[in-house]
C-alpha cells in the first residue's frame, strides 16, 4: 500500500511494569525497543498479562484493576501520558472488529484522517485504492457481514493503516483463523508493517507467530520471570 | 464536565422526590402542617385513621392481596418458565405476553372487569346452555368481591407476564441447559429439574422485582378502583380518596394512611426476607435427600399450565376492550354484539385524540428525559471504569420499592409549595421518577455489554469520545435503547396516581379517564379508551423494533 506517512520512529517500552490490583505482577521493569519495519512478539500462555501490557500501550489499560507505570516512546515523544486516540497507535485484536452498521468502505473511512483527506470524492477514492491494492476492489459496499475470515482480516488491517498509525498493536490478530489462512493473513499483516516502516509488537502464544515475525522475542513467564532472546 | 454530573442528577431525579415526598407525608401524619394551621405535635390523624369505619378491614385487603398477589404472581412464572424450559415451542410465550407487559394495569383490569362480572364474557359463553341464565345472575358476586379476589387475580395477569418475563432475561446468565441436563441425568424430570436446581440460582435476581411487585400490589389504587371493594377499599384507594375529598379535616389521616402504607410495605419485604431462609433451607435438604419425588415436578407443570391460562385471560381482557369499542347494541347472554358499529369511534374521535396526544406527549417527555440521564450515566460509568454495585441497585428500584401513596402526597404538597401542581412539568416529571428506572434497568445490560473492542479500535483510529459515544455505540445499541424507550413510554402511559397527585386533578390521560369512566360510564367509550391505553404502547414497541430493522436491513448482523 502505498501513500501515508513514513513511521516517525522506533516504539520503546521503558521500564515498564504491571501489576493487578490484587497484587500478582504481571510485568516487571520491561525495556524494549522496537524499530520501525520490524515486528517484535511478546510471548506467553494465556492469562500472563500480554493483552494487558498492549492496553497498556493502547491507553486502554484498566486503572481500576491494574497498576501500570513506565514510559511507552514513539520516537522522541512520550505518548504514555495521551488519551489513547491521540497516541496514533493502530491495534488489531484477535477478531477483526469490524463496525457491523457499516459497509466496509464506511468502516475503512472511519479512520482515514479528515485533516489530510478533506474532500468526501478523495476520500472514497483513498479507500478504493486500498481495497484495490489488497485484493479486495469493488468492496465498497458490501455488508462485513458477508466477507470470509481472511477478507475480514485484510479490511480490518487495512482500516487500521489507513488511520495512518505511529506503530502497530497485534493482539493475536491470527488466533482465530485455520492454518491455512493463517500463514497468508500473517504474512499480508507482517508485509504492510515493514513496507510502511511500522514498528509492530506483537502478542502471541504461538512460536510458529514469533518465528515468522523474524525480530526480537520477549517471553513472559509469570512473576519476575522475563526472558529475552534476539533474534534475527 | 457536564458527563460527571449525571449520576448526581440521576440520584436526584430517583431520590429526592421519594425521601423528600416521604418526609412530608410523615409530618402531617404526626400534626405538621402549617399551610393548615398543623404546627404541633398531634396523634389525631392517626387516631381518626383507626377510628375510621371499616379500617380493619382495609387493612386485611391490603395485606391479604399484597402478599397473595406477590406470591401466586411468583409461583405462576416460575411454573410457566419451569414449563417453557424443556419445550421450545413455548418460547413464542414471549410474543403472546408482549400485548400484556405494555398494557397498562388499569387497561387490563378494565378488560377482566368485564370478563369476569356476572354480566360478563365467561358467563356470557356458558349462558343459557351451560347455567340456564337468561339475564345475568344477580346473586353472583365476581368483580368489587368483599375478599379482594378480584385485584389478585386482575393484578395477576399483568405481574404473571413482568416476572416471567425477569426470569427469562435471568436464565440468560444461568446455564440453565447444562444445570437442568445434569439433574435430568440424576434422574429428575426436567420440570422437576428447572424447580429445585435452576430457580434457586434466578431468585435472586429477581428479587428486587418480586419487592416491586409485592410494593405495587399492596398499594396499588387504580385497579383497586376498577375491581376492588367499594366499602371499604384498601388502605391505599381510601388514603386516595381522602387527599382528593377536598375535606381538609381528612388530611392527617390520610397522611397517616399513607405512612401506614408505607410501614406495611417495609413490613412485608421483610418479612418476605425472614421466609426465604427457612424455603431455601426446605429445598437443599430435599435436594439432598436425593428424591426422585415427581411432586415438585407436578406443581411446577400445573403452575405452568394455570400461568398459561391466565395470559389466555389476559389477552381475551384485552379483545374483550376492543369489541366493546365497535359494538352496537350487545344483549345479555349473547357472546358477541347483535351488531357492530363505528360510532364511539367517530363521535368520539376528538376527545380520545386529546388524550392520547397528552398521555404521548407527557410519555415522549418523561422518556426523553430519561434515556439522555441514562445514557450520560452509563457513558460516565464506562469513561470512568466505574462498577456500580447493589446499592446502586437499590437506590434505582427505590421508586419501584416505595409505596406511591407514600411519597406522592408529600411530593404535592411541595409542588403546591413552588406553585407547580397542576402543570404539564410537574407530571411529567412525577412520571419520570418511575419511568427511568424502567429505562436505566432494560438498558444497563446492553449497555455494559457492548464489546469494548469497538470503542477501542476507534479510539486507536483517532476518534475521540463523543464520536465514539455517537457514530459507534448509540448505532450498534439503536435497538436496546429504542427497546427501552418503548417501556418507559409504556410506563409513563400506565401511571395513574402520579398523573392524579402531580396534576392536582386538572391534567387528564387515557389511565386516569379510564379509571374515572369505570364507575358507570358508557362501556363502548370505556373500550375506546382502554383500547388506546394498549395501543399507544405497543406502537411504541412496534417501533422499536421497525426503526432499527429499516434502518440497518443492508446489515445482516445488525437485524
Amino acid at each position: 500500500m502505498s501513500g501515508g506517512p513514513a513511521a516517525a520512529g522506533a516504539l520503546a517500552l521503558e521500564g515498564v511494569s504491571i501489576a493487578s490490583r490484587d497484587g500478582r505482577h504481571l510485568v516487571e521493569r520491561l525495556d524494549l525497543t522496537v524499530t520501525p519495519g520490524t515486528v517484535a512478539t511478546v510471548m506467553g500462555p494465556s492469562g500472563i498479562g500480554k493483552s494487558t501490557l498492549l492496553a497498556y500501550v493502547a491507553g486502554f489499560i484498566d486503572r481500576r484493576a491494574f497498576v501500570a507505570e513506565g514510559r511507552v516512546m514513539i520516537g522522541h515523544e512520550r505518548i504514555d501520558t495521551l488519551p489513547a486516540e491521540a497516541r496514533h497507535v493502530g491495534i488489531l485484536f484477535q477478531d477483526p472488529v469490524l463496525f457491523p452498521h457499516l459497509s466496509v468502505a464506511g468502516n475503512l473511512l472511519f479512520g482515514l484522517p479528515r485533516g489530510r483527506w478533506r474532500h468526501r470524492a478523495e476520500r472514497r477514492a483513498r479507500v478504493s485504492e486500498a481495497l484495490e491494492q489488497a485484493g479486495l476492489g469493488g468492496f465498497e459496499d458490501r455488508d462485513p457481514a458477508t466477507l470470509s475470515g481472511g477478507q475480514k482480516a485484510r479490511v480490518s488491517l487495512l482500516r487500521t493503516l489507513l488511520a495512518e498509525p505511529r506503530a502497530l498493536l497485534l493482539d493475536e490478530p491470527f488466533g482465530k483463523l485455520d492454518a491455512a489462512l493463517r500463514a497468508d493473513v500473517r504474512a499480508f499483516v507482517f508485509a504492510h508493517a515493514r513496507e510502511r516502516g511500522l514498528p509492530a509488537l506483537l502478542v502471541t502464544h504461538d512460536a510458529e507467530d514469533a518465528e515468522a515475525a523474524g525480530g526480537p522475542v520477549v517471553a513472559l513467564a509469570g512473576p519476575g520471570q522475563q526472558f529475552r532472546r534476539p533474534s534475527g | 464536565m457536564l458527563l460527571r454530573l449525571a449520576p448526581a442528577a440521576t440520584l436526584a431525579v430517583l431520590a429526592g422526590p421519594v425521601v423528600l415526598g416521604l418526609a412530608f407525608t410523615l409530618l402531617p401524619a404526626f400534626g405538621f402542617l402549617p399551610a393548615l394551621g398543623g404546627t404541633a405535635f398531634s396523634l389525631d390523624g392517626w387516631r381518626m385513621l383507626f377510628a375510621a369505619p371499616g379500617f380493619a378491614t382495609a387493612l386485611a385487603l391490603t395485606v391479604g392481596t399484597g402478599l397473595a398477589t406477590t406470591l401466586l404472581a411468583l409461583i405462576l412464572a416460575a411454573g410457566l418458565c419451569a414449563a417453557a424450559a424443556h419445550r421450545p415451542g413455548m418460547a413464542r410465550l414471549r410474543r403472546l405476553i408482549v400485548p400484556l407487559l405494555a398494557s397498562p394495569p388499569s387497561g387490563v383490569a378494565l378488560g377482566f372487569a368485564f370478563l369476569a362480572m356476572p354480566s360478563g364474557w365467561l358467563v356470557r359463553l356458558l349462558s343459557p346452555w351451560a347455567t340456564g341464565w337468561e339475564v345475568p345472575p344477580t346473586d353472583l358476586v365476581t368483580v368489587g368481591d368483599p375478599y379482594g379476589a378480584s385485584i389478585v387475580a386482575a393484578l395477576l395477569l399483568k405481574e404473571v407476564p413482568y416476572l416471567a418475563l425477569m426470569l427469562f432475561a435471568a436464565s440468560a446468565t444461568v446455564p440453565v441447559e447444562r444445570l437442568t441436563a445434569a439433574a435430568r441425568a440424576l434422574g429428575r424430570g426436567p420440570a422437576t429439574a428447572w424447580a429445585t436446581v435452576v430457580f434457586p440460582q434466578l431468585y435472586r435476581q429477581v428479587r428486587l422485582p418480586i419487592f416491586a411487585v409485592l410494593a405495587f400490589s399492596m398499594s396499588v389504587v387504580d385497579v383497586a378502583i376498577i375491581v376492588g371493594p367499594g366499602n371499604p377499599p384498601p388502605l391505599a384507594v381510601l388514603a386516595t380518596r381522602w387527599f382528593q375529598g377536598y375535606d381538609l379535616a381528612l388530611y392527617h389521616p390520610a397522611a397517616a394512611a399513607a405512612t401506614l402504607q408505607f410501614l406495611l410495605v417495609v413490613l412485608a419485604i421483610l418479612l418476605w426476607l425472614a421466609l426465604e431462609r427457612p424455603a431455601a433451607a426446605l429445598n437443599r435438604r430435599w435436594l439432598a435427600r436425593g428424591s426422585r419425588s415427581r411432586v415438585p415436578g407436578t406443581a411446577a407443570e400445573v403452575a405452568g399450565a394455570l400461568a398459561g391460562l391466565l395470559i389466555v385471560l389476559g389477552l381475551l381482557s384485552l379483545l374483550a376492550m376492543l369489541i366493546w369499542s365497535f359494538a352496537g347494541s350487545w344483549r345479555f347472554p349473547a357472546a358477541l354484539p347483535d351488531h357492530w358499529q363505528l360510532a364511539v369511534w367517530q363521535g368520539e374521535a376528538g376527545g380520545a385524540a386529546v388524550l392520547a396526544g397528552t398521555s404521548a406527549g407527557i410519555g415522549l417527555a418523561a422518556v426523553a428525559i430519561a434515556l439522555v440521564l441514562t445514557l450520560a450515566c452509563l457513558e460516565n460509568e464506562q469513561r470512568h471504569g466505574l462498577h456500580p454495585g447493589v446499592a446502586v441497585l437499590w437506590l434505582i428500584y427505590l421508586p419501584l420499592i416505595v409505596p406511591q401513596i407514600a411519597f406522592l402526597f408529600g411530593v404535592q404538597v411541595l409542588l403546591i409549595h413552588a406553585g407547580l401542581d397542576g402543570t404539564p412539568a410537574a407530571v411529567v416529571w412525577a412520571h419520570l421518577v418511575f419511568v427511568l428506572p424502567f429505562v436505566f434497568l432494560s438498558l444497563a445490560d446492553a449497555y455494559r455489554a457492548l464489546d469494548p473492542r469497538y470503542a477501542m479500535t476507534a479510539a486507536a483510529m483517532g476518534a475521540g469520545r463523543w464520536r465514539i459515544f455517537l457514530v459507534v455505540k448509540l448505532p450498534l445499541l439503536a435497538r436496546p435503547i429504542l427497546v427501552a424507550a418503548a417501556v418507559g413510554f409504556a410506563v409513563s402511559i400506565a401511571q395513574y396516581l402520579p398523573t392524579l397527585f402531580a396534576g392536582a386533578g386538572r391534567v387528564a390521560t387515557l389511565t386516569t379517564e379510564a379509571v374515572t369512566l369505570s364507575s358507570g360510564g358508557d362501556r363502548r367509550i370505556l373500550g375506546l379508551v382502554a383500547v388506546l391505553q394498549t395501543a399507544l404502547p405497543l406502537a411504541a414497541y412496534g417501533l422499536a423494533l421497525a426503526i432499527p430493522f429499516l434502518a440497518f436491513r443492508r446489515f445482516r448482523s445488525m437485524a
